[in-house]
């Protein structure tokens, strides 16, 4: 066991992956010599040659085709998206060429597609995407976003290995700031698999990625007033762990929905119809959501902290709801 | 090569009563006049590249020998059509064994040069068998997806040509040029064929490019590119034998742009009024299959009878084949949501190819 950060935790997960398979490769912009714009692929270039770390135009859609036509010839490739607010100049080609293939002929596109998501750091419109309500209404697509070093290798690993595309999600506010113990030895986290952060009978906070931490520091606040909040980390977006939400709210009867994307038709709204259709009949109160405003992600500082959820957002709404 | 470009017509002759019969479901797409370069251009290709066709590229997907009852199955939406009903026209696929077999190692040579033997992954008798990639409906995508079929193929030690088809629209399209940027910058043996057949859908081509040559589109990439008169066979073939042979050499990507004419509407719906008559009658006048008949009459390589009775294998041939998949089941709609994800497979990546009767003349 070492302590690792989530950004190392995502390089020790290609590493390993490219050394344990030779068929899987990189391509995506800056990520050879330089390294990736966040340093993510720094040192993978040197190790594995330029062969199989293909810095690439800038040209998204080309990336995405290419790792489609790659993969349809047995290769593992994984596509970098600089930011991942440009994953919607292969839009098309995710959701139209990738995710109907398997459907449409039976050919399987194991290919994944990862970059940095998320907000909290300044970037602005476009530097700052959740992108994962566009791809939601797309059978064939996979998608995770992890929120420990861990679940970072562990999905990344879990992605690569996958037979089908995985939109593979980094928050970039946790790359350096969130460390925790990875195992030597090599391992995966299953896709489609919830996990409990904290155990709690008042009611459960449903999230994932960054959102995980607010959470966690709302559940705290709480338990000093007397309530106690489970916290129920999603991982992977599609396919959704229902069984794990509707355990969870089971319990304790009462359900937050977290998430940094913005609220209208955000993957909250899906997460509150399981629930309602499924869990009806436990719900002591209404099912709520606390996200991002809905507006452009706003690049002042003050702007973007009253856009996001927050610490006081989350413990209010919670409290809503246990008095309701 | 004529027996290639007959099949193509008169598959798309009997594909026109099916569609009058309301046995097509959906749109027509015919080649009509454009036979003679889709045959022209596969006509170079080894039985073992990769194809990825256009809905007007019927003769390339003869000449590499898929059955034409996949067309048909397809066309009517079968339910033992290549993609089980859930995709229309020539959306099909074809994977060898050997791009599926995951036991073998990638080739570790990513350089291999022409004269160096294929490493040997999967099953020898897969060796001849093509990749085809049919569309998708968002025209331009084929060619990223080139690209990466021939780079994926040379990273597993794979000496295999991509070979793709776009139409004079589709060149306008991001993805086109996204694509053949990325093609020409890793020099993959990719070779792209652009036909100017004159309208996309109703848009003439001055106001898809202010270019006049549509191979110029290609110059800015750094990459070959030429112009053939598409409806002489044997001008085509011999470009894209030169193209190919130079991809198969590593030596990169290339385009040919050819010049030929939709001579019917966009689709069986359409009956093209915006097409000015003096036009078409000038093109009919240069039909490719009628110019070959007349290469091959006049060079001594077959008579008029011989060539009747090509015609007629070819058209009983599509008429067999044709009533063979009408015969065939519509799908189950209990199937709808098989096959999204992988471990519920349903629709299988595999075509039918048979053998042209004339494979030992070729």
């Amino acid at each position: 066991m070492a302590v690792v950060t989530y950004i190392e935790a995502i390089r020790q997960a290609l590493f390993e992956e490219m050394a344990r398979d030779e068929r899987v490769f990189l391509m995506g912009e800056d990520i050879g010599a330089y390294g990736g714009a966040f340093k993510v692929t720094e040192g993978l270039s040197e190790k594995f040659g330029e062969k199989r770390v293909i810095d690439s135009p800038i040209s998204e859609q080309a990336i995405v085709g290419a790792a489609i036509g790659a993969s349809y010839m047995g290769m593992r490739p994984v596509c970098e998206i600089q930011f991942i607010d440009f994953i919607a100049c292969c839009f098309d080609m995710l959701t139209n060429f990738a995710a109907t293939s398997r459907y449409r002929n039976g050919a399987g596109v194991p290919i994944v597609v990862r970059g940095p998501c998320g907000g909290g750091v300044g970037g602005g419109p476009f530097h700052s995407l959740n992108p994962e309500a566009f791809f939601l209404n797309t059978p064939g697509l996979k998608m995770v976003e992890p929120s420990t070093a861990y679940d970072a290798k562990g999905l990344l690993k879990a992605a690569i290995r996958d037979d089908d595309p995985v939109l593979y999600f980094e928050h970039k506010f946790l790359y350096r700031r969130i460390k925790d113990e990875v195992p030597d030895e090599d391992y995966i986290v299953p896709l489609g698999k919830a996990a409990v952060r904290r155990e709690g009978t008042d009611l459960s906070i449903i999230t994932f990625g960054a959102m995980v931490y607010t959470a966690l520091d709302a559940a705290k606040a709480l338990e000093e007033q007397g309530v106690q909040a489970e916290v129920i980390d999603l991982r992977s977006l599609a396919p959704l762990d229902k069984e794990a939400v509707l355990e969870s709210v089971a319990k304790t009867n009462r359900a937050l929905l977290l998430h940094e994307a913005t609220l209208t038709g955000g993957i909250g709204g899906e997460l509150a119809a399981i629930i309602s259709e499924h869990a009806f009949e436990y719900l002591d109160a209404p099912v709520m959501r606390v996200a991002s405003a809905d507006a452009p992600v706003p690049y002042a500082p003050p702007l973007e902290s009253a856009f996001l959820p927050s610490v006081s957002k989350v413990v209010a709404a919670s409290k809503r709801l246990v008095e309701y | 090569m004529y027996w290639f470009a007959r099949l193509a017509r008169e598959i798309e002759e009997r594909l026109v009563i099916l569609f009058r019969q309301s046995k097509v479901i959906g749109g027509l797409y015919r080649s009509l006049g454009q036979e003679g370069e889709s045959v022209g251009t596969a006509y170079a290709l080894e039985k073992s590249d990769a194809v990825l066709p256009l809905i007007r590229n019927m003769g390339a997907l003869m000449t590499m020998g898929v059955r034409p009852r996949e067309i048909f199955l397809q066309y009517m939406a079968k339910g033992e059509s290549n993609s089980r009903g859930r995709d229309l026209n020539i959306h099909i696929v074809h994977m060898p064994a050997w791009t599926r077999d995951l036991s073998s190692p990638a080739g570790r040579d990513t350089d291999a040069p022409a004269s160096r033997p294929a490493l040997q992954v999967g099953r020898d008798t897969d060796a001849k068998e093509p990749v085809v990639v049919g569309p998708i409906s968002m025209l331009g995508d084929s060619i990223p997806v080139a690209a990466g079929i021939a780079m994926g193929a040379r990273m597993r030690g794979r000496t295999l040509v991509s070979m793709a088809w776009i139409g004079d629209g589709a060149t306008s399209t991001g993805a086109f040029h996204e694509g053949l940027n990325f093609a020409a910058v890793q020099k993959a043996p990719l070779v792209v064929i652009a036909e100017d057949n004159k309208f996309a859908y109703s848009t003439p081509i001055a106001r898809q490019m202010a270019i006049t040559r549509i191979d110029e589109r290609a110059a800015a990439y750094g990459i070959p590119h030429e112009m053939v008169d598409g409806n002489d066979m044997l001008a085509v073939y011999d470009v894209a034998r030169r193209m190919v042979d130079r991809a198969r050499a590593g030596e990169g990507a290339s385009l040919i742009g050819v010049d030929t004419m939709r001579m019917e509407g966009h689709a069986q719906h359409d009956d093209a009024r915006y097409v000015p008559k003096e036009l078409v009658e000038q093109w009919e006048k240069k039909d490719p299959i009628a110019r070959f008949t007349k290469v091959l009459v006049d060079r001594g390589a077959a008579n008029v009878e011989q060539i009747a009775e090509i015609d007629r294998m070819a058209r009983s041939y599509a008429a067999e084949e044709a009533d063979a998949a009408e015969r065939s089941p519509m799908p189950d709609p209990a199937t709808i949501t098989r096959g999204v994800y992988a471990g519920d497979d349903y629709a299988r990546p595999t075509l039918e190819f048979v053998r042209s009767p004339f494979a030992d003349a070729d």
